[in-house]
């Protein structure tokens, strides 16, 4: 589904991303660890099309077309969605309003009719269920005086509504207590399906036990220098990243 | 410059749509002002002796005044000897119904998506709709006669109800309030004239479409709205202009009287011509706007939604006279390109525990400058009086410029007031949200701006909040970037 080759990406003018290879199937669950400024949410952004990065090197391919020669609102409406680290607010502009006008721009790229009120209203209830959230929420303005959990929630919302192939949550973990992680896991986890993929890009293992991932890839200055299973996010926990930059030299990793 | 940013400029710097010119003969007098010109528009319109002399003396005053240059606006100097003060559409006799009405001219209004038969029909809204100066169609005026409410061209007014027009011309804004006001007093052409009897409750929408055509006119309505005891009515005012080459003036009075538990609404979306991108052309709109609330319990309601001309130099404002009365303002001014904008309202508070409101939305997009100018003035003797005033600005683009002058004067202790000021700038990271849920940059802009302007338009009336949001989204792709 996603095959990403020799990734290079650079954030005003400074290289970010080094050469990053990753390969997503259909009913995966990536995980992409690492330390802080290694490059993660740079990865996240760069899928989604953010300007702020630049592509230097490297393509990738998203359902064979290449992916960097879509427009992001192009990448939504083939099913890429990232779930922001901090998302946006958007006074005067209500929730519900700012959701209907997503999916039905989604739908309309995709040759669907466009949902009404009434059957939109229906599927948001039942979506709202997966991620516990209050229905007040609906009618105040996009995550504007949402908590931080809130806003979270409201993520895995407009992914559940919106149904995306390949969901990219970056640091979705951030800033939630035990709960909240749990709530949020729990709807990521409901939405899995053969047909979608999920990449999680965290710092930490803790959301890991809630998101059992297929893999897991350390990434170290803006290149994965080890993938593994789930196992290896519990060896990066108990050694710390120090064990994985070690890794990084590339002398060491061809011996 | 990121993609975002060039779609934001691409965005703004669309062409005016409603730019066209319609094809009519036109009556129109000289250009040059002086006495004569004046006799000659007060002549052309059968007007009374008194209303030329009141015309005459105001021109006499405006002679002595000289053009106010305090706003935060620039223009080049205006030749008023070198303007036309008085066109009308020719027509031998008034039509009697829209079906007398020159069907190009209907043409024109059926392009600005205004049909008036239909709006006759289904929308339930009396249109006087003045094209030029002269009024040329008025509807629902039967129906509302019957209620005694008078709704037709200020031409018509002076003829038929001298009484009710002595009484209150130039009662809120007397001829020589300022240059702009002295100037419309002296060779004001048309406008609208209503008057609410005691009691009743307007049960439509009043409105009117103003309408610029002929080349190097300039306009001079003049509105005159009169609420007795316990009435009530809503008005609107929208406009849209075609394109032209040089400058036109506009030069607006509108005065509201609002008795004893009386209440005015009155709404205005305006999209005069803005000028072309390097701001050529385009209409200088300075008005004269003030209601009074005279009476107890009274209030009057300014809404406005302000999009076009070159200049705009406009301050609705409310004379808080009678004791516990209520003045209102919420404005949205989007400027674009090299439009200029100064606006904002003055709420004077004479009457005791008078409350007023003032909510402005400032967008600023292109090289445009936008200005809030308000006063808020508590007299001695206004116990109790009340003011909250929030004012937020929203720039699009690192051009254009965002301005806020309140003004407070405050002679009575027991006053409580309240200012809140808000500057913020579009982000480009709103827009990559709207985006990356597969909403285009155009759809996000527009959503992002209306949301920022939501507590102005549920102010307007239903049909007329439609209508701005679709101005706003026109003028998005001109207006906000």
């Amino acid at each position: 589904m996603l095959e990403i080759r020799n990734l290079h990406a650079r954030v005003e003018g400074k290289e970010i991303l080094k050469g990053v290879d990753l390969t997503v199937n259909a009913g995966e669950i990536h995980a992409i660890m690492g330390p802080n400024g290694s490059g993660k949410s740079t990865l996240a952004g760069v899928l989604a099309g953010r300007e702020l990065y630049e592509v230097t090197d490297g393509e990738v391919i998203y359902k064979g077309r290449n992916l960097l020669d879509l427009s992001p609102e192009e990448r939504a409406c083939e099913g890429v969605f990232l779930a922001f680290q901090y998302p946006i607010e958007i006074p005067g502009v209500s929730n519900t309003y700012f959701l209907k006008a997503a999916l039905n721009a989604v739908r309309k790229y995709r040759g669907l009719a466009e949902l009404d009120a009434v059957d939109f209203l229906a599927l948001v209830k039942e979506k709202m269920q997966l991620v516990e959230m209050k229905h007040e929420l609906l009618n105040r303005p996009v995550n504007e005086g949402f908590s931080g959990g809130e806003k979270k929630r409201n993520e895995i919302l407009q992914m559940a509504v919106l149904n995306p192939t390949l969901g990219i949550l970056d640091e979705t973990d951030s800033g939630l207590d035990i709960d909240a992680l749990r709530i949020v896991a729990n709807g990521v986890n409901k939405l899995r399906s053969t047909e979608n993929a999920t990449v999680v890009v965290t710092h930490y293992q803790r959301l890991l036990n809630y998101i059992i991932p297929d893999f897991v890839h350390v990434l170290v200055d803006g290149r994965i220098v080890k993938s593994g299973d789930k196992d290896l996010a519990f060896h990066l926990e108990e050694h710390g990243y120090d064990w994985a930059r070690e890794l990084h030299d590339p002398a060491e990793q061809e011996a | 410059m990121s993609t975002n940013a060039q779609d934001l400029e691409k965005l703004t710097s669309g062409d005016y749509k409603y730019g066209f010119v319609t094809d009519i003969e036109a009556d129109t007098v000289p250009k040059g002002l002086n006495e004569a010109v004046i006799r000659m528009i007060s002549q052309k319109k059968n007007e009374p002796e008194w209303m030329t002399e009141w015309r005459l003396k105001a021109f006499r005053m405006w002679r002595k005044m000289e053009e106010p240059h305090w706003a935060h606006v620039d223009f080049p100097p205006i030749d008023y000897q070198d303007i036309s003060y008085y066109s009308a559409p020719k027509m031998k006799d008034g039509p009697k119904s829209l079906d007398e009405v020159d069907p190009e001219l209907l043409a024109t209004y059926e392009k600005l998506g205004i049909p008036l038969k239909e709006q006759e029909l289904l929308a339930g809204v009396a249109v006087d709709a003045v094209f030029d100066s002269v009024s040329v169609a008025t509807t629902f005026k039967e129906k509302l006669h019957e209620m005694g409410i008078i709704f037709c061209s200020f031409s018509e007014a002076v003829q038929d109800h001298p009484d009710l027009v002595k009484k209150y011309l130039g009662s809120v804004v007397p001829a020589t309030d300022n240059f702009f006001a002295a100037l419309n007093s002296a060779v004001f052409t048309d406008g609208s004239f209503v008057y609410i009897p005691q009691g009743v409750r307007c049960p439509m929408e009043l409105s009117t479409y103003f309408r610029i055509n002929s080349l190097g006119t300039g306009q001079f309505e003049r509105t005159l709205i009169v609420a007795e005891e316990g009435a009530y009515v809503s008005y609107l005012e929208g406009c849209t202009a075609p394109i032209r080459d040089e400058n036109q003036l506009h030069a607006a009075v509108v005065e509201l009287v609002a008795l004893d538990n009386a209440e005015i609404k009155y709404s205005t979306v305006q999209n005069w011509y803005p000028g072309d991108k390097d701001g050529k052309g385009g209409i200088y709109n300075f008005v004269t706007k003030r209601g009074k609330c005279a009476g107890v319990n009274s209030k009057i309601s300014w809404t406005q939604v302000e999009t076009g001309s070159a200049i705009t130099w406009k301050y609705p404002s409310c004379i808080l006279a009678g004791d516990n009365s209520v003045g209102e303002f919420y404005s949205v001014a989007v400027t674009n390109n090299r439009q200029q904008a100064d606006t904002g309202t003055k709420m004077i508070h004479i009457g005791k525990n008078t409350r007023s409101t003032i909510v402005s939305k400032g967008i600023s997009a292109g090289y445009s400058q936008n200005t809030y100018r308000g006063l808020v003035k508590i007299g001695k003797n206004a116990d109790g009086a009340r003011n909250f005033s929030q004012c937020d600005s929203m720039l699009m683009g690192d051009k254009c410029g965002a301005h806020t002058f309140p003004y407070i004067e405050n002679h009575n202790s027991t006053a409580q007031m309240e200012h809140e000021a808000t500057t913020s700038k579009i982000g480009e990271d709103q827009i990559f949200y709207c985006n990356q849920r597969g909403i285009s940059t155009e759809d996000a802009v527009n959503m992002i701006v209306n949301g920022f302007c939501k507590e102005v338009f549920r102010e307007l009336p239903m049909e007329f909040a439609v209508e701005a949001q679709k101005l706003l989204g026109i003028s998005l792709e001109g207006s906000v970037g």
